[in-house]
């Protein structure tokens, strides 16, 4: 079957089995910035914005999504570089292996959409469903809020 | 102590844009190839059996089935998949695939089809008829009389005792626990137990292969140890090492289940076959049915002491459960001993023995502590209650009696790693002070002992101290090149592998202090066997000493090179040349940039190439030490248990890069705290995994992880790179004995048995057998 949907910003126009989950179909369109640690929504890494929401891709079918707006990491970048939420996370050390990073950055961008000055419980219950295993969460908490800081800044100075 | 300018600070990971803005970086980001075949297998569903026959004409006739192997059309070579050096230190158990399965997982058949759904379908359309045979499912069944023998192949090798399904055994001693002993005071004698447990990588295992335009195979894999996988791979499927190239890309977690060759084998023999390109991909359900486990042990420690509280007399014994198959059983079982016994080098007789059996569950292998994890839970609660029974504070008893900078341990030249180890003198140890920082952070004068009760709740204090190494002496090997590019740039090329933990970055960091440039003139290119020198790989915690060693060496003798043509350009001494902000010259006076000396030595006078080779056989292995305290509070009533707060305080040397080296320690104690509360691989009667799932194997998620401070106390070990140690391993010794010792303190219960679960505390308030 035929969907269409808008993937960062590009209109796709893709043919899908009906039992096609969107995380199939991101990554079988070369969206592979959208990773698969499990499959059955456990762990947060497939996570996307589906018009604005972090939902987990791997517990959609693609068909559900047609005629929606899909946002990825790889959309995040400007032409002038790094998103601030992007840098926040590398400046505060909470990116090591980087498998479970586009999850978490886009969990976050859907917090800071919500609420732009999150405090520490809320980020930590806004990225309860992001599993790593890798830093124990201390630093992707101190980068949230930094990013948080910086967008309000940015934000504030406009 | 150097100052530096570059080692020291937080640079940002080498990596971090590709990895934020979601490059296609890992393995499966990697565009499928033309015609690439998709593999599946078929597991075991019994522990133990034989296979009498199997039938493969149905999956064969599949349309879009390429290839069926199985063990009837694979080579029949003994070897292990634990991904070691050479010699190796495991049994050669194991085949690609037996005429025998040994645990409900194990391969039978891989099918290759044009699709993984194609190669799904055909592995249930195999026909296998099994003789059963009774399976043994626990340690106990392991070592009763008449047990049934799991490895009676007899073509195995370096198995210690197969008919006793025994696959490995160790002892050591240093003077004579007999007569030390009943010299003592106040002895204590502990049993303890730990369970089964999974690394949880979020990227699975996976590996692609193909071959490339001159005929050779490439395997890209998410591997610890891409020349170990080179290596083994040539062996089993009777490939040359020369035709042979593995790549490692980006890799999503390791913490030692991917330092085993636990799947490259399958694709590399399918697109052997084949010609065509193949891809292996484990699905979360497999990683715990079907890949490598904590090592589940019991663990006796006796301990004897003096009434000043000097330790006299310890002994240690293991019985480790290595599963089905022996894949680091030896050297995981020698590090029980090896990397906790020489901490307490006070006392001066101390015995130790261990044996690993099989048994028809999941194969143990590296886990990120390696047995030192399993060795601590005993030793440092036997020590609180050696403590308690010699009436005196558990951090008084620990600080008369761990060792400190200038002394050694007999143990460490009687116990390395599956053989006699190397003597070794400490030269950096800031214990010490990372007890006082603890102490004081955890309030422990005011808390311990107090017991303080609100609701339901009772709160205590404890804490564990530890000790792990930096890479195998005399074993391990690093090495790195570097060359000068026109622009006064480097490149870097180390067989060190990077698995998420930086090591890029930091090894980047000490060739950038040595030449005096920044980081981003160290183009880092790490982990391919055609392009890098060689490197054991990434475990034991050696990179960042036993691979750093390696870089500095080769940036000093680069830095000798630029020194020199430098000189001849100022008319100066070589010797009177330094290398700073990207120049060089003398502190005092005219210099050139570096892309000066570049252009020279490539273009002008006197050509060549400035660059260098180098290597690190490391001789020592210097130990990180960490004191960690724990503050829960346990629900007298439900018996769960909450970790309220808990400390690390580590002595890493230099830390090369603070706040990587922070991210190793608050990873590590997590998933130390996730192994002493939570995770636990649980099986039926059967032998099968039923915690198959992040539902029911549940790792720590951002909410459930307590306040956790992490302090870096550092030291200058004048044998690192840098005055670096290493730091990834030892954090996650911490948390089981820091926490069973503080909920001793609230409640007054020892703890014997992991996980901590509020079932098994309940039980225990309550004087029920766990």
């Amino acid at each position: 079957m035929i969907i269409r949907f808008q993937l960062d910003g590009t209109s796709m126009r893709i043919d899908v089995e009906p039992g096609t989950t969107l995380l199939e179909a991101l990554r079988g369109v070369g969206a592979t910035s959208v990773k698969d640690g499990c499959s059955h929504g456990d762990c947060g890494t497939c996570a996307v914005l589906l018009d604005g929401r972090a939902v987990a891709a791997c517990l959609l079918f693609a068909a559900q999504v047609d005629g929606s707006s899909i946002e990825t990491v790889a959309g995040m970048a400007g032409e002038e570089g790094l998103h601030p939420l992007q840098s926040a996370l590398l400046d505060a050390g909470a990116v090591q292996c980087g498998f479970c990073t586009p999850g978490i950055l886009l969990t976050a961008v859907e917090l800071l959409k919500n609420n732009p000055t999150p405090n520490e419980l809320e980020v930590r219950q806004a990225l309860a469903g992001n599993l790593c295993r890798c830093t124990g969460y201390v630093k992707i908490v101190e980068g949230v809020l930094l990013g948080a800081d910086r967008l309000a800044g940015a934000a504030g100075g406009s | 102590m150097g100052k530096f300018a570059i080692v020291g600070t937080n640079e940002r990971k080498v990596d971090g844009r590709a990895l934020t803005t979601g490059q296609p970086v890992f393995v499966g980001d990697i565009p499928p190839r033309q015609g690439l075949l998709h593999l599946a297998l078929l597991h075991s569903p019994h522990a133990h059996a034989e296979i009498k026959a199997i039938d493969t004409s149905r999956a064969e006739a599949l349309e879009g089935v390429a290839l069926v192997l199985t063990h009837l059309n694979t080579p029949a070579v003994r070897y292990t998949t634990a991904g070691q050096g050479h010699p190796e230190p495991s049994p050669y158990d194991a085949r690609m695939f037996d005429t025998k399965v040994r645990f409900v997982g194990d391969r039978v058949a891989a099918v290759a089809a044009d699709s993984e759904e194609i190669a799904r379908l055909a592995c249930e359309l195999i026909d296998v008829e099994y003789d059963i045979l009774q399976p043994v499912l626990s340690l106990e069944e392991a070592l009763a009389d008449g047990a049934p023998v799991i490895h009676d192949e007899g073509d195995a090798l370096d198995v210690w005792a197969a008919e006793r399904n025994c696959a490995s055994h160790v002892v050591a001693s240093a003077g004579d626990v007999e007569v030390g002993f009943p010299e003592c005071d106040a002895v204590v004698d502990v049993t303890c137990e730990t369970h089964y447990a999974q690394h949880v990588p979020i990227e699975n295992h996976i590996a692609t292969t193909y071959l490339d335009e001159d005929d050779r195979l490439v395997i890209v894999s998410s591997t610890q140890v891409p020349f170990h996988v080179r290596r083994i791979v040539a062996r089993v499927i009777d490939v040359p090492v020369h035709r042979i190239r593995v790549v490692k890309p980006r890799i999503g977690g390791g913490f030692g289940v991917k330092q085993e060759v636990l799947i490259e084998d399958l694709p590399a023999l399918v697109t052997m076959r084949t010609g065509r390109p193949a891809v292996l991909e484990y699905d979360r359900a497999q990683e715990f049915v079907s890949s490598r486990t904590r090592h589940p042990m019991r663990v006796r420690v006796k301990l004897g002491a003096k009434r000043d509280g000097l330790l006299h007399a310890i002994e240690m014994e293991v019985w480790s459960n290595t599963g089905a198959y022996g894949t680091h059983g030896l050297t995981v079982l020698s590090n029980v001993g090896s990397k906790t016994l020489p901490l307490y080098n006070k006392a001066p007789h101390v015995r130790f023995w261990g044996e690993a059996y099989y048994t028809n569950l999941p194969v143990g292998g590296a886990y990120r502590g390696y047995g030192a994890t399993q060795g601590y839970f005993a030793l440092e609660t036997a020590i609180d209650r050696l403590a308690a029974e010699l009436g005196m504070d558990a951090l008084e008893l620990r600080r008369r009696n761990h060792i400190r900078s200038g002394e050694t341990s007999p143990i460490f030249a009687a116990l390395g790693e599956g053989r006699e180890g190397v003597e070794q003198t400490i030269t950096s140890c800031e214990l010490e002070s990372c007890i006082g920082i603890g102490a004081d952070h955890i309030d422990w004068t005011a808390k311990r002992g107090r017991r303080r009760q609100e609701g339901d709740w009772v709160y205590g204090v404890g804490m564990s101290i530890h000790m792990q190494g930096s890479g195998i002496p005399l074993i391990d090997m690093g090495a790195a090149s570097l060359k000068m590019n026109d622009d006064g740039s480097f490149n870097l090329s180390v067989g060190a592998t990077d698995l998420g933990t930086g090591s890029d970055t930091i090894l980047g960091q000490i060739a950038a202090e040595v030449l005096g440039v920044p980081l981003e003139k160290i183009i880092v290119r790490s982990s391919d066997t055609d392009l890098t020198p060689f490197d054991v790989g990434a475990y034991a915690s050696s990179t960042t000493y036993v691979s750093g060693m390696a870089v500095q060496r080769a940036a000093h003798d680069v830095a000798e090179q630029i020194k020199s043509v430098a000189a001849e350009m100022l008319k100066v001494a070589p010797s009177e040349v330094e290398l700073t902000n990207e120049r060089a010259g003398p502190p005092e006076g005219d210099s050139v940039s570096l892309s000066q000396v570049a252009h020279r030595s490539l273009y002008g006078e006197n050509q060549r190439q400035i660059g260098a080779l180098a290597s690190c056989v490391p001789e020592l292995s210097p130990p990180p030490f960490l004191a960690s305290f724990a503050e829960v509070r346990v629900d007298v009533v439900t018996g769960k248990v909450e970790v309220v707060d808990f400390i690390a305080a580590v002595d890493c040397g230099t830390a090369i890069n603070p706040q990587l080296a922070e991210g190793q320690v608050e990873g590590a104690v997590v998933n130390g705290i996730g192994y002493a509360l939570i995770e636990e691989m649980v099986f039926d009667r059967t032998g099968r995994c039923r915690t198959t799932d992040l539902g029911r194997y549940k790792i720590p998620s951002i909410i459930d992880v307590p306040p956790l401070e992490v302090v870096l106390v550092e030291s200058f070990e004048p044998t690192g790179p840098m005055g670096a140690k290493s730091i990834s391993e030892i954090g996650i010794n911490a948390p089981i004995p820091a926490i069973a010792n503080a909920i001793h303190d609230a409640t007054g219960i020892w703890l014997t048995e992991t996980p901590f679960t509020a079932e098994r505390v309940w039980r225990a308030l309550n004087g029920q057998e766990s």
